[in-house]
């Protein structure tokens, strides 16, 4: 492995006293010294600032890009109205996720944001089209929680205007970024992308208003499971479905009907006939946390699955898990019990979210 | 009374053939916020290295070891109501079990309070 890469932010990551650790070939805070809970209740009842530097940021221009995309992916870009954003997928020839990514129309192109650890095969894998793919070299945070509008909107007034899912470039301090009100947490907020010599001095600006903390890759954790968010690598990869993991929301009616996309063949027969698994929230009953990898069994004692990520929600204030179930036990209310250290612990089948999304539609 | 340490990162105050054992302030720290901890019952008897407990913080989850040879005299039953005194307190009020050393001579492989502190600085 090669030393890993540092982003624009890392000094400040430190001066904040933020906990470095090595993430997808990445040098990033885990926390910071107010800790995961009072970095993650800070974000969902004011605000938090995250680098997601990491990720990848990439515009694609030429004829049709839409279009090409689609051969790609299972949603609809075409249409895609310009300033609207999309989660999407890559999917695979047996049906699997590549990657998860979000697609936002950009006018003259369009900008998509993939993560960290699949940049290198998303970018090739896009490569492949009959398209202009460039790799930016831009920074990118997150403001979320409920105080995000306001402290966006501070610097950049158009922050208010947007919608959850929509995208605008905008001026802070004489710099041209793009905000886009999405995120990853639940709660509503944004993420800014940055020219890479700003970024410090336009963080150091928004860290100024009194109800934004910094918050690590811990928080960021706790916060998207708590809100049924899927992690790429733990929650979906290569061999679930997007039907196996309930995100067939992301794909529109044309494509649910038609197909036309790698994997067409499996994800529209499970549309139909239902998938033999299902990616559910489970609930332990009890105060210890199950974490990936802990076996699912059925009250009768059989493995009906495992959970896929799990630990402790702060603001659910309880133990909290994903996880994939055999269909027949994925209902809402089912008793199971969750194989920790080799004991069975009871849980509960649960409807995801843990705690209620707060976007701004 | 003397205090031993583990590489581990427990504490053991020893006084006759008794101590009272929990982890260090160091742990507690790069634990961070502790949510559960699962201690084992008063009676039974471990070998050194028997897994006696877990401490599962937001971030992870830490199996705690015997240190020695030992039997559990009483288990602290606060913790498991009340984990986040092993953040607030992990030195003091939030000691994990008493316990009856089997083997004195075994407390000559813990290190004194020196010697972890050359270990954690």
């Amino acid at each position: 492995m090669s030393e890993p890469r540092k982003t624009p932010l890392y000094d400040l990551h430190v001066e904040l006293g933020g906990k470095m650790v090595d993430f997808a070939g990445w040098m990033m805070p885990v926390n910071y010294t107010a800790g995961v809970a009072a970095e993650h209740k800070h974000c969902r009842e004011k605000a938090a600032l995250f680098d997601v530097s990491h990720m990848g940021q990439v515009e694609l221009r030429g004829e049709n890009v839409a279009e090409q995309l689609e051969s790609l992916c299972p949603s609809s870009f075409t249409p895609l109205v310009e300033g609207k954003a999309r989660y999407t997928f890559f999917t695979n020839p047996e049906g699997g996720i590549m990657d998860d990514l979000i697609v936002a129309n950009a006018g003259d192109h369009f900008f998509v944001v993939v993560n960290a650890s699949m940049r290198d095969q998303d970018i090739n894998h896009m490569r492949g089209l009959d398209i202009e793919v460039k790799e930016l070299s831009r920074a990118l945070i997150a403001v979320q929680g409920p105080a995000a509008e306001a402290i966006m909107a501070a610097h950049a007034p158009i922050a208010a205007e947007l919608k959850f899912m929509q995208t605008a470039l905008a001026d802070i301090g004489g710099v041209e970024v793009r905000i886009s009100r999405l995120g990853y947490t639940g709660e509503d907020g944004y993420e800014i992308s940055i020219p890479e010599e700003s970024v410090v001095e336009i963080t150091r600006l928004l860290l100024e208003h009194p109800d934004l903390e910094p918050a690590g890759l811990g928080a960021r954790d706790s916060l998207r499971l708590e809100a049924g968010l899927c992690l790429y690598g733990n929650d979906i990869d290569n061999d679930t479905s997007p039907v196996e993991a309930n995100l067939t929301w992301a794909m529109q009616k044309k494509r649910r009907e038609e197909g036309g996309f790698p994997g067409d063949k499996r994800i529209l027969r499970e549309l139909s006939e239902g998938p033999i698994r299902k990616l559910v929230g489970i609930k332990p009953e009890g105060r210890a946390p199950a974490r990936r990898g802990v076996e699912v069994a059925s009250v009768a004692g059989n493995i009906i699955g495992s959970i896929t990520s799990g630990g402790f929600g702060p603001t659910f204030e309880g133990p909290i898990s994903m996880g994939y179930v055999t269909t027949e036990f994925a209902e809402p209310g089912t008793s199971v019990n969750l194989i920790i250290r080799g004991k069975p612990r009871p849980a509960t089948i649960i409807k995801l979210p843990f705690v209620a999304q707060n976007y701004k539609r | 009374m003397t205090t031993y340490y583990t590489e581990e990162h427990e504490w053991l105050e020893v006084e006759g053939d008794t101590a009272t054992l929990g982890i260090t302030k160091h742990a507690a720290e790069a634990l961070g916020e502790v949510v559960f901890v699962e201690l084992q019952e008063a009676g039974e008897t471990y070998d050194k290295d028997d897994e006696i407990g877990v401490v599962e913080s937001v971030k992870a989850a830490s199996e705690l070891y015997a240190p020695l040879a030992m039997e559990i005299l009483e288990a602290n039953p606060a913790l498991e109501d009340n984990p986040g005194m092993v953040n607030e307190d992990p030195e003091g009020n939030a000691w994990f079990y008493k316990i009856k050393i089997s083997d004195l001579a075994e407390l000559e492989n813990l290190l004194d309070i020196n010697a972890y502190k050359a270990l954690t600085d």
